[in-house]
């Protein structure tokens, strides 16, 4: 995994609560057995219509959000499905980092572990986030927060751990192998 | 004094949290299936690692296979063949990796959070796992059981660990109990229409009180099955007497003396007694009614009897009823419908099945509406078919199909037509779910059977008092 330190981008907006797994990526993708190429079905229900035209209507049909890598929702997106082919068509498609007032635990460890940065922000944020689409934020992970346009700096929740390993690239199955020895003890004292 | 919940989670720390780190937990068992895990096989096979416990990993293919008895006995291809390559690349990797596997037509094959408990894999105290939300399911025994995605069913194939914080305690506490035809799966949906979808989230639920204690395995899993669509991590009921003689009956848990030590350990589970959780609700179990989904996620539910809430100014519900094709305001009772599904591993055990043919028996499915039964696994369509539960279906015009996941998540072609309107027994009713343009009302089986029959939504008290 690469390091991140930063994302700068504009949003783009999906003001929609509950955003469950099976939008952000439908049943009928995951009969794959890669990883690659699913940015092509996110959103494959609200992005085309039943004969696969992209539906004008939906935001990431639209020019505005062209190359926006921070995708902003409504509150609990993610829930649903364990699936992790959700993180894998977001970050496919483009997107670095997800905010939203809650996100689901399982997307959220899902979307951590590949590097695709589940950003909570409080509902004010949230509510002026998603009413102003478009706007430039940054979001940095030294210092936990979200920049918005006036300079503001929102503090985020990042796991202590999840943060390290997202900053220095650090792949945690690397960690929990040196744990070898200590699972090893604990395999024999409870065999 | 400590909580269920506490007691599993510190008997599993290899490595305790600290503020820099999360726990490095330990999985007593970690059930895998074909959809969730061909990458993490390949991650294995990049980094030249082998699977650490072949012995605590067991596999089953649930998913993507088809249920047409042809397609899973007879030799005719599946209907979709990236399913098929994902059934092949499973056998392959389990071959390669010494983890035991019921293939297709193995006569113990099912749902993963199905045969776990028939086979007696699952069992109170331990960790389980599996690349599925639904794992849940599991905490029905006093297991903390939940699901992960792939890059997790990576590390606990590689380590047979995982890196984790500790969650929070939430005890939702049933009193009194159910009424006559009211059930388990009633309860996990009212439950869930009170606290919402995510609820749960970032805690473990222990459900408790008289009403839950009063419930069969059978129904404990299918409360615990929904934690998820509370968006809780897992799901807990303590064991007691009824899940021990469930497990006394199942191949693979302990015997002999091994199984009166596993029973002196099993009884010290349960939380004790003022053992304090982060949060806790009571609902009364008397006022659970029959309960039926009206809109896309499993918190807009109400009452079989109830009508579509109103709700002003709010786009999301707007947008959720314009896609079910419902109005604010309407009874729910008389819907007309076209599909009904029975199955999945919320509702696809032997007493669901029970159920819907209790109500099904000596009436026809109604014109125009098309009903799939699904048993929940190949044991499940045997003890059904000892019973004569399938002639019960095939005689009302249901269709009996092998054991699978099927209409829930429609990924074997198993699908619900654009714009049909589905009562199901299953989990999700989001947008697509049983198909593109599916409409989903989640129910219980005596509710979806007596649907089934009427054509409409409808309350199974109806038919089996009337």
């Amino acid at each position: 995994m690469e390091p991140i330190k930063q994302i700068r981008s504009r949003t783009a907006v999906l003001p929609y609560t509950n955003i469950d797994t099976d939008q952000i990526i439908p049943a009928r993708f995951l009969t794959t057995t890669s990883r690659a190429g699913l940015g092509a079905s996110l959103f494959a229900d609200w992005r085309y219509d039943e004969q696969g035209t992209p539906k004008a209507d939906f935001p990431l049909n639209q020019s505005a959000t062209q190359g926006c890598r921070v995708l902003v929702a409504g509150r609990n997106i993610g829930c649903g499905s364990s699936r992790e082919h959700a993180p894998w068509a977001l970050l496919d498609y483009g997107f670095q980092a997800v905010i939203s007032t809650e996100i689901a635990d399982i997307f959220r460890n899902n979307s951590l572990k590949n590097g695709l940065l589940p950003v909570v922000v409080d509902e004010a944020t949230a509510t002026w986030l998603l009413a102003n689409p478009g706007v430039e934020v940054t979001i940095d992970l030294e210092s936990g927060t979200l920049g918005l346009p006036d300079g503001k700096k929102v503090p985020f929740p990042l796991e202590g751990f999840a943060r390290y390993c997202l900053m220095n690239g650090v792949d945690e199955l690397g960690f929990l192998l040196s744990r070898d020895a200590a699972i090893s003890t604990y395999e024999k004292a409870h065999a | 004094m400590k909580t269920m919940f506490q007691k599993i989670w510190e008997r599993h720390e290899v490595v305790p949290e600290t503020a820099d780190t999360p726990a490095v937990l330990y999985i007593d068992l970690h059930l895998i299936h074909e959809v969730t895990t061909p990458q993490a096989f390949t991650l294995l096979r990049e980094r030249g690692l082998k699977v650490r416990r072949p012995d605590r990993t067991f596999a089953t293919m649930d998913h993507s296979t088809p249920t047409r008895t042809e397609q899973v006995f007879g030799g005719v291809p599946f209907s979709i063949e990236s399913a098929a390559k994902q059934v092949r690349q499973l056998e392959i990797n389990c071959r390669d990796f010494g983890v035991e596997l019921l293939h297709l037509q193995h006569d113990q094959r099912g749902i993963v959070h199905i045969v776990g408990p028939e086979q007696g894999l699952t069992q109170p105290g331990k960790t389980v796992v599996c690349g599925d939300s639904h794992t849940s399911t599991h905490g029905a025994f006093g297991a903390l059981a939940f699901g992960i995605g792939t890059t997790e069913v990576g590390h606990v194939l590689a380590t047979q660990c995982l890196l984790q914080r500790r969650p929070s305690t939430f005890a939702i506490n049933v009193s009194g109990k159910l009424a006559s035809g009211v059930s388990a799966k009633d309860m996990i949906l009212a439950i869930i229409g009170e606290i919402g979808v995510s609820g749960g989230t970032g805690s473990v639920i222990e459900y408790r009180g008289s009403a839950v204690q009063a419930l069969s395995m059978d129904e404990r899993m299918t409360v615990c099955n929904m934690s998820i669509e509370a968006g809780a991590r897992a799901g807990l009921i303590a064991p007691d007497d009824t899940t021990f003689a469930y497990l006394e009956r199942t191949p693979r848990a302990p015997k002999g003396s091994d199984w009166t030590r596993a029973l002196a350990d099993w009884r010290t589970l349960p939380s004790d007694s003022g053992a304090k959780f982060d949060r806790e609700i009571t609902l009364d179990g008397h006022h659970i009614e029959p309960m039926i989904t009206y809109g896309t996620h499993p918190g807009m539910v109400i009452p079989v009897s109830g009508t579509v809430p109103v709700k002003r100014n709010d786009p999301v519900f707007d947008k959720a009823l314009a896609y079910m094709g419902l109005q604010p305001g309407q009874p729910i009772r008389e819907q007309p419908i076209n599909v009904v599904f029975i199955g999945s591993c919320t509702n696809g055990r032997l007493e669901d099945l029970r159920a819907a043919a209790s109500v099904l028996r000596g009436h026809k499915v109604a014109s125009g509406v098309r009903m799939l039964v699904v048993p929940g696994s190949q044991p499940v369509k045997r003890a059904a078919e000892a019973e004569g539960l399938d002639r019960i279906f095939t005689e009302a015009g249901a269709e009996w199909r092998e054991s699978g996941c099927s209409m829930c998540i429609g990924m074997n072609g198993d699908n619900v037509g654009r714009g049909q309107y589905s009562v199901s027994t299953s989990n999700r009713n989001f947008e697509g779910r049983q198909g593109q343009g599916a409409r989903t009302l989640l129910a219980s089986p005596l509710t979806a059977a007596a649907s089934a029959v009427r054509g409409r939504v409808t309350d199974a008290r109806e038919l089996l008092n009337g």
